[in-house]
This record gives C-alpha cells, sequence and structure tokens, in this order.
C-alpha cells in the first residue's frame, strides 16, 4: 500500500508553482477514529498532502535524479480543519532550490479560506545517504500519471512536460 | 556593507523562521543547539536562509566543519586532539573556541557555536 495524500493536480509550472486536490472523504479509515462522531482530516495528513505536492514540484526540478525527503516543517500554522465532503487545494510555490535541499512555501485553502500554511524544507540525498531506494522507476511514473501531472504539467516556457522513458 | 546591527538583526530573522524560536531568546551568547535548539537539519535550512539574506555562497562544511570531527586524523577517544583543535581554530576563525579547548569532546563540540560566531561568520562573508 502507498501513501497517496494528493488525488491530482491542477497546475504544475516547472521549478515554480503547483496546485494539487486533495478531496477528504469519510470512506477513509482514520476518519472513523479522528474522532467518533466528529470526522476531522488530522492537520498532520495535511502537512503531508502539502509535502507530496512540493515534493514533487522538486523532485521534477531536479531531474527526478535524488531521493527527495522531507527533512523538517519549518513552520506550520492551521486556521481550521478539513471534514469529510472538503475538497483541499494545496498551493506549492519555490522559496529556494539548491543541490542539497528546498525551501518550499505551501498553502491549503478550502473554497475561498486559507485552511493551512506551511514552510517546508526537504533535504536531497544520494543514495548511500542513508534513505532507500523509494520508488522503482515505473511505480513512480504510474504515480505521475494518477496525478495528471503530464496532462497539466508545463515548462517555464510554458511548453507541455514530456513524459520520460524510464524504461 | 552593512553594519554589525543590521547583519545580527538578518541573521536573528533567519533563526527565528528556521528554529521557531522567539526573537528574544535569540541573544548574542545564545548557544545554537543548547539554547536555541538546532538540529543537523537546521543547520542546512539556516544556511539556505542566510544565503538569500546577505547574498553570499556558504559551501557545507565551513560553517559547520563536520569533517573534522569525523575524522581519525583529528579524533582519538572522542575527544579532538592538539591537529584538530588547530585545524578548527584555522577552519573557524570566526568562532570563539575557548571553552571548548578546555573540554575538547566531540559531543560537546555541537555546543559550542553561539548565535555572535554566526554573525561573525556572515561579517566575515560580506566583507570578502
Amino acid at each position: 500500500m502507498r501513501w497517496f495524500w494528493i488525488d491530482r493536480f491542477e497546475e504544475f509550472v516547472r521549478g515554480s508553482r503547483a496546485v494539487a486536490i486533495k478531496n477528504v472523504s469519510l470512506a477513509e479509515e482514520h476518519m472513523h477514529d479522528h474522532f467518533p462522531g466528529l470526522p476531522l482530516m488530522p492537520n498532520s495528513l495535511v502537512v503531508e498532502g502539502m509535502a507530496q505536492t512540493a515534493g514533487l514540484l522538486v523532485a521534477d526540478a531536479i531531474d527526478f535524479n535524488r531521493r527527495v525527503v522531507l527533512a523538517k516543517v519549518a513552520a506550520a500554522t492551521f486556521h481550521f480543519d478539513a471534514q469529510p465532503g472538503d475538497s483541499l487545494r494545496f498551493e506549492a510555490s519555490v522559496m529556494d532550490i539548491k543541490a542539497a535541499g528546498s525551501l518550499m512555501k505551501v498553502s491549503s485553502t478550502i473554497g475561498d479560506n486559507l485552511q493551512g500554511e506551511a514552510e517546508l524544507f526537504f533535504a536531497h540525498l544520494e543514495p548511500g545517504e542513508g534513505v532507500p531506494t523509494l520508488f522503482e522507476p515505473d511505480e513512480l511514473l504510474t504515480w505521475l500519471d494518477h496525478l495528471k501531472i503530464f496532462d497539466v504539467g508545463k515548462d517555464q516556457e510554458g511548453k507541455p512536460l514530456v513524459r520520460p522513458d524510464w524504461s | 556593507m552593512p553594519s554589525r546591527d543590521e547583519i545580527f538583526e538578518k541573521v536573528r530573522a533567519a533563526l527565528v523562521d528556521a528554529l521557531g524560536v522567539d526573537e528574544e531568546d535569540v541573544t548574542p551568547e545564545a548557544t545554537m543547539v543548547g539554547d536555541l535548539g538546532a538540529e543537523s537539519i537546521d543547520f542546512l535550512d539556516i544556511v539556505f536562509r542566510l544565503e538569500k539574506a546577505f547574498s553570499i555562497k556558504i559551501p557545507r562544511g565551513e560553517l559547520f566543519p563536520e569533517d573534522v570531527l569525523s575524522s581519525s586524523e583529528f579524533v582519538a577517544d572522542g575527544k579532538v586532539n592538539a591537529a584538530g583543535i588547530a585545524e578548527l581554530k584555522s577552519r573557524m576563525p570566526f568562532a570563539d573556541l575557548t571553552k571548548f579547548e578546555a573540554n575538547p569532546s566531540v559531543q560537546n563540540f555541537a555546543n559550542t557555536l553561539t548565535v555572535e560566531d554566526m554573525v561573525r561568520y556572515v561579517e566575515s562573508k560580506v566583507a570578502g
């Protein structure tokens, strides 16, 4: 089983910004216990969705040639809780990307309301720096396909992203 | 060139953002690890913020020479030897290593670096 906390991308501009949607559903098991009678999406999982949105933006920007790992939540503020039926809209933008790491800003909105904001720091690790292989190439491509990244993605000149051939 | 006070203010802002500490906790004497709770990943975050704030480049290992502390040439029985101290001094002219010299165990090193050292380091970079 994989840990998927975004459903699809709506916008994706290489090395710049991305918008992803997460539809919150009562079918998600954790909702049944968090909390009984009051199902709320834990904000720790909202952070995970933010990190997947921002992390893929980073990984694409560095050609997927390092392992992008959420190293630190530098700041996070939440204004209210997400409930079943809500659509979370994560908007990630690049503050800084360097070889060793990246600093990203991400917001989460529901409708017109700002639900949360965070600054996330990602480490870019080489094989051998303590992180196992995170994805096999074909598995990663399948995930990117599900997320519609090649349907909506553009490079900085506005040209559509080309689906890589990792076979 | 910015004044020492201007540098301190910007360093303080970077540390407040990176470490989630209160502004008043970031005093010149505060140690990065012991007082402000910085962990290893925080140093990378801080380097990013300082590079941006001052438009400088901070090569890996310059602010925190981890390679010296993990070298068998410079460390024996968990303590930095005389050659190691000399190496640290030459690599970190901005840091006050007097206290560390008195008890040079590698574990102690994390508690050596102060906010004042960071300010001196940035000062040397913007001057260069």
